[in-house]
């Protein structure tokens, strides 16, 4: 299965609306959304079918047994993550908020009064008929969001043996939720923006997918809002060899689109037009031809 | 005080509001907590920048010391430690540098040495401390730099802003933690909508006293407008869609410096900000 993983590095370029877009060109079989922090392809994908929900696990928690505890404070001194209050009323307890599990407080506790809990750290969602989409939600403030993200991929993988095209909506940002999406994507297209800050972190994540040696190919969104800066990131592409498969207009009614629950191209509209030319271009890129 | 300016979806507008807030507010901090992607420096263009490294504590093993007795590998819960072929492998990605291998190892085979991870710059702008936190490409966690920034801003200057990474996982939530007053920023999509109610559950999980910033209005139906009014959520002010206020912040300018109207605009929506956190905290105490 080739996987084509969509990112940007800043938030609010348009990820989800060029995700959705190709999905519904590709008629693709298989799709995911990797933004656990904040998923929304499922608002635009009414994929119709009942969902298959799984509780996501993180690390265990630590709670600490107000009966056994002596009150030393070995616990608040040795973590790490200052997960451990103390209060004159109720002793020591656990910020469950804090606490990442490290079970180095249940380890020390010399009177065994701390014992590690399962938790949910989130939702694992999948919806299946004649397509598959593999999507979570991760628990306000949650850590493990790479973790999650990896058992997004692992559940499409899974559901969408034999199909030949998967489609990966990604999150925002380098760190790990971005990090675990790439491991094992055939080629990375990147929604970059005509801006100042758009071109920064279009910088930053083309660097991130580098270290991690993923082909990546760029697309400019909202293009015509600043002329100056696309031409910009025209330029970046050609000094850097990375392959330009093309742009896409600001245009209000993909807005309008999106808020009706539908893709660019499930409308008649400039941007949906244009995307299409981006998808012929990256699907050949993802396989292996060049441009001209 | 210290407001914290978030959405959960990227791209509405953090950034905007809270570099712009920071300019009004004349004599202030702004603390640029989206260190996967920070964008406010750009704006700024910050003068005489200090460099700190921010480094996290990774074990190293002394080899002569380790017996192999696996207690670490079997103690850690990240998996960042493995036995193979009598050796121990460290592996800093994944790594949370609890320390428990280091006090658990029964001959003191393992110490820590800093590994670095990114930076904290610290620079001036006009009036404004501009303080900026990056994370290094490859890095998997920001937290701890966050850490670092909230530790080592001026708590004496009146505002301090906040622009916190999109979201709501846990560096988000450090983000927040220490902030008095939150300001939501939303933008007119269903996708705007969805993020909000996310940030919105968290601040209030945090008993945040918030408010919303409305931006890229539009006229006609906004369900982010509407979002707030089904769930009495106090509006601060609306930002209306605008080509020339685009093209200004798509150029890194900072918009209420260079257009008088926006100037108006971010005051009068601090003045609501600090009448809302004000009253906030009379009715708390």
């Amino acid at each position: 299965m080739k996987q084509l993983l969509i990112l940007s590095g800043k938030g609010g370029t348009g990820k989800t609306t060029v995700a959705s877009a190709f999905i519904k060109l590709a008629g693709a079989k298989a799709y995911a959304d990797c933004d656990v922090d904040a998923p929304n392809l499922h608002l635009v994908m009414k994929h119709k079918s009942d969902v298959k929900k799984t509780d996501y696990m993180g690390l265990p928690k630590a709670a600490i047994d107000p009966c056994l505890c002596r009150g030393c404070g070995i616990c608040m001194t040795n973590c790490r993550f200052d997960a451990i209050r103390y209060s004159e009323e109720n002793g020591y307890s656990v910020d469950l908020f804090a606490c990442e599990g490290c079970s180095v407080c249940e380890a020390l506790c010399p009177a065994h009064a701390v014992s590690m809990n399962p938790a949910a750290a989130g939702e694992l969602r999948l919806y299946r008929n004649d397509s598959v989409f593999s999507t979570a939600q991760l628990k306000m403030g949650s850590g493990t969001s790479g973790k999650l993200v990896t058992e997004v991929k692992n559940q499409l993988k899974e559901a969408a043996e034999g199909i030949d095209l998967a489609i990966i909506d990604g999150s925002p940002g380098i760190g790990c939720p971005v990090i675990a999406s790439l491991s094992g994507v055939d080629m990375v297209l990147i929604v970059a923006e005509p801006s100042i800050s758009g071109i920064s972190d279009m910088e930053r994540i083309i660097n991130t997918a580098d270290k991690f040696q993923v082909k990546t190919a760029v697309c400019i969104n909202k293009y015509n809002t600043n002329l100056l800066n696309s031409e910009k990131i025209i330029r970046y592409c050609q000094k850097h060899n990375i392959p330009y498969s093309g742009r896409i207009p600001y245009d209000k009614k993909a807005i309008e689109a999106i808020n009706n629950g539908l893709s660019i191209v499930e409308i008649d509209c400039s941007s949906g037009e244009a995307v299409k030319s981006v998808y012929r271009n990256t699907i050949k890129l993802l396989e292996g031809g060049t441009l001209c | 005080m210290k407001i914290a300016v978030l959405s959960g979806k990227g791209g509405t507008g953090k950034t905007l509001v809270s570099v712009n807030l920071a300019f009004v507010a004349g004599h202030s901090v702004y603390i640029d907590c989206d260190v996967e992607e920070p964008n406010g420096h750009l704006f700024f263009k910050p003068r005489d920048v200090k460099t700190d490294n921010v480094s996290v504590l990774i074990p190293s093993v002394d080899e002569k010391v380790c017996k192999g007795c696996r207690k670490c590998v079997d103690f850690c819960k990240f998996n960042a430690l493995a036995y193979i072929k009598n050796r121990l492998y460290v592996f800093d990605e994944i790594c949370h540098s609890c320390g428990g291998c280091i006090l658990l190892c029964p001959r003191n085979a393992l110490s820590e040495t800093p590994r670095k991870i990114g930076a904290v710059k610290k620079g001036i702008s006009d009036q404004v401390a501009v303080i900026t936190g990056v994370l290094n490409p490859g890095e998997a966690s920001g937290v701890p730099i966050i850490k670092s920034l909230l530790d080592s801003c001026d708590a004496d200057a009146p505002y301090i802003f906040i622009d916190c990474p999109p979201g709501s996982a846990c560096i988000v939530m450090e983000s927040i933690k220490d902030a008095d007053y939150c300001v939501l920023v939303a933008e007119p999509t269903i996708f705007g909508v969805h993020n909000l109610a996310m940030v919105h559950e968290l601040v209030r999980i945090f008993e945040k006293p918030h408010g919303v910033i409305l931006n890229k209005c539009f006229d006609g139906f906004n369900p982010a407008e509407q979002f707030c009014l089904d769930n009495k959520i106090r509006i601060l002010g609306k930002i209306p869609f605008n080509n020339e206020l685009g093209s200004a912040n798509s150029d890194a300018k900072i918009v209420s410096k260079e257009i008088n109207a926006y100037h108006e605009l971010f005051s009068g929506l601090l003045t609501a900000i600090r009448q809302e956190a004000q009253h906030e905290a009379i009715t708390n105490t």
